[in-house]
């Protein structure tokens, strides 16, 4: 029985790995502007967009203009997405009668997909209606990963060895990676889903008698589409409340293993894309090592927790030889859901096929880990951006043992970048922590939250009441909510009462925060780099594509994380791991 | 800055129609393909229409049981308990369902209790239980049913599922189908 289980989980890694480096050789030639096998079909609808838009798409642009042009085009999507949730009562697609949003639920929906968070303070079911979902919802999927894998292309573009300001066009990177890599394996993974039993339908809830003589509503909708983009895209916002825990979202173990590898696939890719790209191979593959060596030192734990079961159950009297089974769905059984719960919180997804919530601590902890470093592997884009920062940081560290000048790639490492690395890499923890702490002080304190919480019928609400659970796991909650914030993630401890303006808009400005910086800051590093005089190698030169260069890395990692996160781990998963012994 | 104001706009609603006009449009079309046309793996008996997927409400001795849902097996939302596993009113709760499982199948052994019918699934509407959680019911629905044990327990097996490829994840069995064809057994 198990057995099975396990042989499911290496074959969903192995065969991510397998189909992730052939498709990385493929994203190096989308950026690097060569022939691809989709021209025919894409090529003139793409020169179509740009000429309706009046871009020039051949014109290259400076880091400063990548940037504005993605802050300027990240505002009309916001705005756009505003306008459907705060309207989505009177517009059209809308059969099972879902009323507008709130205004402060509306803003923390909007900015959560449009940083490709997808944090989902609302439920599916319930709060957005078709139209929401596919054409506001949906389409920040797929542009705001496209927007993430612009990014990226652009550090690429500046990692050459050449001294130049000249870095690509965004709109062309952008749109190819939304037309060229996302589009054609949703297609393909959505018709799978199709196949296996999610719905695609703009047909409403559908009412009918059971056996027993019950009466049953089952919420459909244009499933199929958005779960695929979804996953792909590292979005993770369901469609329905339970996401990928719902049988209609992921009816069946091959759609389970599909979704699992679909999110995991582009960022592994990328790690490759950037090695065929620069020529650098062994670097990539350094890269991923250190990235797998940190996912396994998590996702190993973890299946061991959760296959053990609850041991405050097992006093009980009762056999988990199924493993911990609340929250989670038989069709996946503890050992998937397990691994699942680890690599969505690697990568930014967020998309959950058990509840996080009902996982044994030392999962939970491991869960906030993966979000804590938020880069081995990371979100699509964002992911490879984030090891980038780490990555400054250990040649500055590594430059100072060896004393020289730290160099990367031909290229000075100096005040002004370090500066910029340092403000990326401590803003996380500096969100996270500052959130939980006013978060816990107001709980601790039970303060009446006026406006910022009001029940039914303008009933002022105590802050303690937004936790399902007390004690240790309580802070748990409101600790890993602002982690999800910051990593862009998007799952939660979805027991945490978080619809209402005080986690709403205090969490929309983490999203803001930690979305936009964290691209600033490495497309600023690499552009500044890009313009810098080029030294060729010498015997002095650190070199970064070898394992002690690696380990190098893990260590910045690990220490950066356990200084600042040790101490509210303590008090929250660790403290109740203790307690259940 | 007002050009490319313009020019974001203009990419915008063109990637608009693109992607949440055409995409959807298309797998609409291949969804004409499937079975159940897009509306998701549907079984008729007797003239009424089942949702395969999900779970419905069995209460009755003579059925078999799918596992505790928070939200009533109401597929109209969906969602799972988020009880910490050390939440001392969830241990309760969790004590009272396997009393009340074992004060209603008398025959069967505490130990014999499979987890995952004493404590709720993810999505409130899970659609299967493991073999062993079909099995620890068999008795109290033979029983019921006035049929003998190794009649209910040979279909049990013969509803079981393979993992993938007989390889590939958990074993399981649908309880709406079992059920369905429980009933075709009198």
């Amino acid at each position: 029985m198990m057995n099975t289980e396990l042989l499911s989980v290496v074959v969903m890694f192995v065969g991510t790995l397998l189909l992730a480096v052939p498709l990385g050789k493929y994203i190096a030639k989308v950026y690097a502007g060569e022939k691809l096998l989709g021209d025919k079909v894409f090529n003139p609808i793409e020169k179509l967009f740009f000429k309706i838009s009046r871009i020039d798409a051949t014109k290259e642009m400076t880091w400063k203009q990548h940037l504005k042009t993605l802050l300027t085009i990240n505002l009309i999507w916001f705005l756009w997405a505003m306008f459907c949730l705060t309207n989505q009562g009177w517009l059209p697609l809308n059969p099972d009668n879902i009323a507008s949003q709130s205004p402060d639920l509306a803003f923390n929906t909007a900015i959560s997909f449009l940083v490709n968070c997808n944090l989902q303070h609302y439920s599916g079911e319930t709060g957005a209606s078709y139209f929401t979902q596919i054409y506001a919802l949906m389409f920040l999927q797929f542009v705001s990963a496209g927007s993430g894998m612009a990014a990226a292309a652009v550090v690429f573009n500046a990692l050459k060895e050449r001294t130049t300001d000249k870095l690509g066009n965004f709109y062309n990177y952008f749109l190819k990676s939304c037309t060229r890599i996302l589009l054609p394996l949703c297609l393909l993974m959505a018709t799978i889903q199709i196949f296996e039993g999610s719905p695609m339908t703009y047909k409403g809830m559908d009412t009918i008698t059971t056996i027993q003589g019950d009466k049953q509503h089952v919420s459909r909708g244009p499933v199929a589409g958005f779960v695929a983009i979804k996953h792909l895209g590292t979005n993770g916002g369901g469609f329905y409340g339970a996401n990928s825990a719902h049988p209609l979202e992921n009816p069946s173990y091959l759609t389970n293993m599909v979704q699992m590898i679909a999110q995991v696939l582009i960022p592994f890719a990328m790690v490759f894309a950037m090695g065929y790209y620069l020529r650098r191979k062994k670097l990539a593959w350094m890269i991923w090592g250190v990235m797998t060596v940190g996912f396994l030192a998590l996702v190993i734990p973890t299946i061991n927790a959760e296959i053990a079961g609850n041991p405050l159950i097992a006093k009980m009297g009762i056999t988990q030889s199924h493993g911990s089974m609340e929250g989670k769905e038989t069709r996946f059984g503890a050992m998937a859901s397990a691994y699942w719960s680890i690599a969505t919180t690697v990568i930014s997804t967020g998309s959950v096929n058990s509840m996080h919530d009902s996982a044994m601590p030392l999962s939970s902890m491991n869960m906030m880990l993966g979000m804590m470093i938020n880069s081995f592997y990371g979100g699509v884009g964002v992911g490879f951006l984030n090891f980038y920062i780490y990555l400054i940081l250990a040649v500055f560290i590594g430059g100072l043992m060896v004393g020289r000048t730290p160099e990367f790639l031909g290229k000075k490492v100096e005040a002004k970048e370090m500066k910029i690395a340092m403000i990326v890499a401590l803003l996380h923890p500096f969100l996270i922590l500052v959130g939980t702490a006013i978060a816990s002080h107001l709980a601790a304190h039970n303060t009446v939250m006026g406006w910022w919480w009001m029940g039914a019928g303008g009933r002022p609400m105590r802050a303690s009441m937004w936790l399902n659970n007390s004690g240790y796991h309580g802070f748990s909650e409101m600790l890993y909510e602002y982690t999800s914030s910051s990593a862009n993630n998007g799952s939660g401890f979805e027991g945490l009462g978080d619809n209402n303006p005080f986690w709403n808009i205090t969490t929309g400005i983490v999203l803001i925060l930690s979305r936009f910086l964290p691209i600033i800051g490495p497309v600023a590093i690499a552009g500044l780099l890009a313009s810098k005089k080029h030294i060729p190698e010498s015997a002095g030169t650190l070199k970064p594509d070898t394992a002690t260069f690696g380990l190098l890395i893990l260590a910045v990692k690990v220490i950066i994380a356990a200084l600042a996160f040790f101490p509210a781990m303590a008090l929250g998963p660790i403290a109740e791991w203790l307690s259940m012994k | 800055m007002k050009k490319e104001i313009l020019s974001s706009t203009i990419l915008t609603a063109l990637c608009i129609i693109f992607f949440s006009g055409l995409y959807p449009l298309i797998l609409t079309g291949i969804a004409e393909l499937a079975p159940g046309k897009g509306e998701g793996i549907l079984q008729v008996v007797q003239g009424k229409k089942y949702y395969v997927n999900i779970a419905q409400k069995f209460t009755d001795d003579k059925y078999f049981w799918p596992r505790p849902s928070v939200v009533d097996y109401n597929a109209a939302g969906s969602a799972g308990s988020n009880k910490g596993p050390s939440n001392t009113d969830y241990l309760a709760l969790v004590q009272l369902r396997i009393d009340t499982f074992s004060a209603r199948n008398p025959d069967i052994a505490k130990q014999d209790i499979p987890s995952e019918l004493v404590t709720s699934s993810g999505s409130g509407l899970d659609p299967d239980i493991s073999p062993q959680a079909a099995l620890a019911q068999a008795s109290r629905v033979a029983k019921s049913r006035n049929i003998s044990i190794e009649e209910v327990k040979d279909l049990i097996k013969q509803q079981t599922e393979k993992p993938l490829l007989g390889l590939l994840g958990p074993e399981k069995i649908n309880v709406l189908k079992l059920n369905i064809e429980l009933d075709n057994l009198n």
